[in-house]
């Protein structure tokens, strides 16, 4: 049987580890590297690094993580931030990403999803959303919108209509990122995550908000999610991997065990 | 320690350096390579993939790899497959509806399950049972678990060349071989240190 995915996530800002609480303020907590090679030992699934560097001009430092990262880690490992295009894709995985998160570039283009596709197979294609909740009405009949640029801009687009287009436009899978719950450790956004993955029919990821092992549990569950992305949670050491892990599956829920 | 050499075959499908990558980590120098005549003289090689079947194929004729790829097969020698490599060694696949080199008979179909929890393509960790007994899969376990991203499937027709198997809506070949010939369905440079114990195998599998 297919095992629920434990995912960690790294903000890699200029190189470093940051992580951001409702995407601002961002926090210098340490070393990419080293994180990643500790939580891929520790029985992490899959890793994602989303590069939040401002500028545009320091980008290269990204991929020189990358391809650090990648000589450690013998897991999936997929990178976002700044891809506007199938050669930033490409240079990506040349440095050693597996797959590819789209994300701002992909809404404002929605070719570049399936220029990417084309190019690089769809499941190496993840449609990163981050997502907004909104009054339900006819131009959000799902009740939740579509954000750009780290949450700042609402882009006037239903996020469910989004995920089925994504879907549509050859995405291998989706990470939903709620913008309400990122960063407040307070659990998941279990009814957008339920709506979208009981929606499509490629895998879903569900982020932002996760503080407790009952989060996790709450949306590989009653969320239906593949898949569940953490970050502070183990990044400041509260928790371990392994130990969620243990904890998921004492509660019946199938997850990896062996590494 | 002298590094064991080996071939891996490019044809565009896929990201070659992460199989290379996890070569290093075990101890094989492996060279990615187009040249048919490079497949030809290796004394090991290695046939990774992923993305669809079809361009794969059409790719691999062109470029004369699918001859030097039966051509090495006939050496003897060992021949690794994995996932896309693995797909391509049987007789024909459902994707594109192509003929691939058949060297192990059978075919590969579409997943179509019934559950529509089940997603397409299976992505994920899943486990292996009934693994066989084969010098590659000595440090694994049943039930270990190894991760998967595909959208078909193996049917190899042949029982004594199944060497594992996986559940995903229906029971799949997860594992294969004969001869010379070694494949998995599952990404072996993407499966942490289980599939890295594989891999680590064929420094010293040899056939005969």
């Amino acid at each position: 049987m297919l095992s629920k995915r434990i995912i960690a996530c790294l903000d890699v800002r200029e190189g470093n580890l940051a992580k951001s609480v409702k995407f601002v303020d961002t926090k210098d907590i340490g070393d990419p590297v080293a994180k990643a090679k500790e939580y891929y030992l520790d029985g992490l699934d899959e890793l994602v690094m989303y590069d939040i560097t401002a500028s545009s001009d320091k980008r290269n430092i990204m991929l020189d993580v990358v391809e650090k990262v990648a000589e450690q880690i013998f897991i999936p490992f997929s990178v976002g931030g700044g891809i506007r295009s199938v050669e930033d894709a490409n240079k990506l995985l040349w440095s050693g990403a597996e797959k590819i998160n789209l994300n701002s570039a992909a809404v404002q283009r929605p070719e570049l999803i399936s220029e990417c596709t084309f190019a690089i197979g769809s499941q190496n294609i993840v449609l990163s959303m981050d997502i907004k909740k909104v009054e339900v009405n006819r131009d959000f009949p799902s009740g939740y919108e579509v954000v750009i640029n780290g949450g700042r801009t609402p882009v006037g687009i239903d996020a469910l209509f989004w995920a089925l287009k994504g879907e549509e436009l050859g995405a291998g899978e989706l990470v939903i990122n709620s913008i309400d719950a990122d960063g407040t450790r307070e659990g998941y956004e279990i009814n957008l995550t339920r709506m979208i993955a009981e929606a499509v029919s490629i895998p879903v990821i569900a982020s932002g908000g996760a503080g407790k092992p009952e989060h996790l549990l709450e949306v590989l569950t009653e969320g239906k999610a593949d898949a569940a992305l953490i970050a502070s949670m183990v990044h400041f050491g509260d928790y371990t991997v392994s130990g969620l892990k243990a904890w998921l599956d004492e509660r019946g829920v199938r997850v990896r065990k062996t590494w | 320690m002298t590094a064991v050499e080996a071939i891996i075959i490019d044809y565009d499908a896929g990201n070659v350096r992460s199989v290379q990558r996890a070569c290093t980590e075990v101890g094989i120098s492996a060279t990615i390579t187009a040249d048919p005549e490079l497949v030809r003289r290796a004394d090991r090689v290695i046939f990774p993939g992923v993305g669809s079947a079809e361009s794969a194929v059409d790719t691999l004729d062109k470029r004369g790899l699918s001859a030097a790829l039966k051509d090495f097969y006939a050496t003897g020698k060992p021949l690794l497959g994995i996932c896309l490599g693995c797909q391509i060694l049987l007789e024909y696949t459902e994707e594109g509806n192509r003929d691939c080199l058949g060297l192990i008979n059978g075919e590969v179909l579409r997943f179509e399950p019934e559950d529509h929890d089940l997603k397409v393509p299976h992505i994920g960790w899943n486990q292996v049972t009934e693994v066989g007994s084969h010098p590659m899969l000595k440090n694994v376990s049943e039930g270990d678990e190894f991760y998967f991203v595909h959208s078909y499937y193996c049917r190899p027709t042949t029982k004594s060349d199944h060497l594992g198997y996986t559940d995903y809506g229906t029971e799949f070949c997860s594992i294969l071989g004969r001869e010379n010939l070694f494949a998995t369905q599952f990404h072996l440079e993407k499966s942490g240190a289980k599939g890295l114990a594989i891999l680590s195998e064929f420094k010293h599998w040899s056939a005969d």
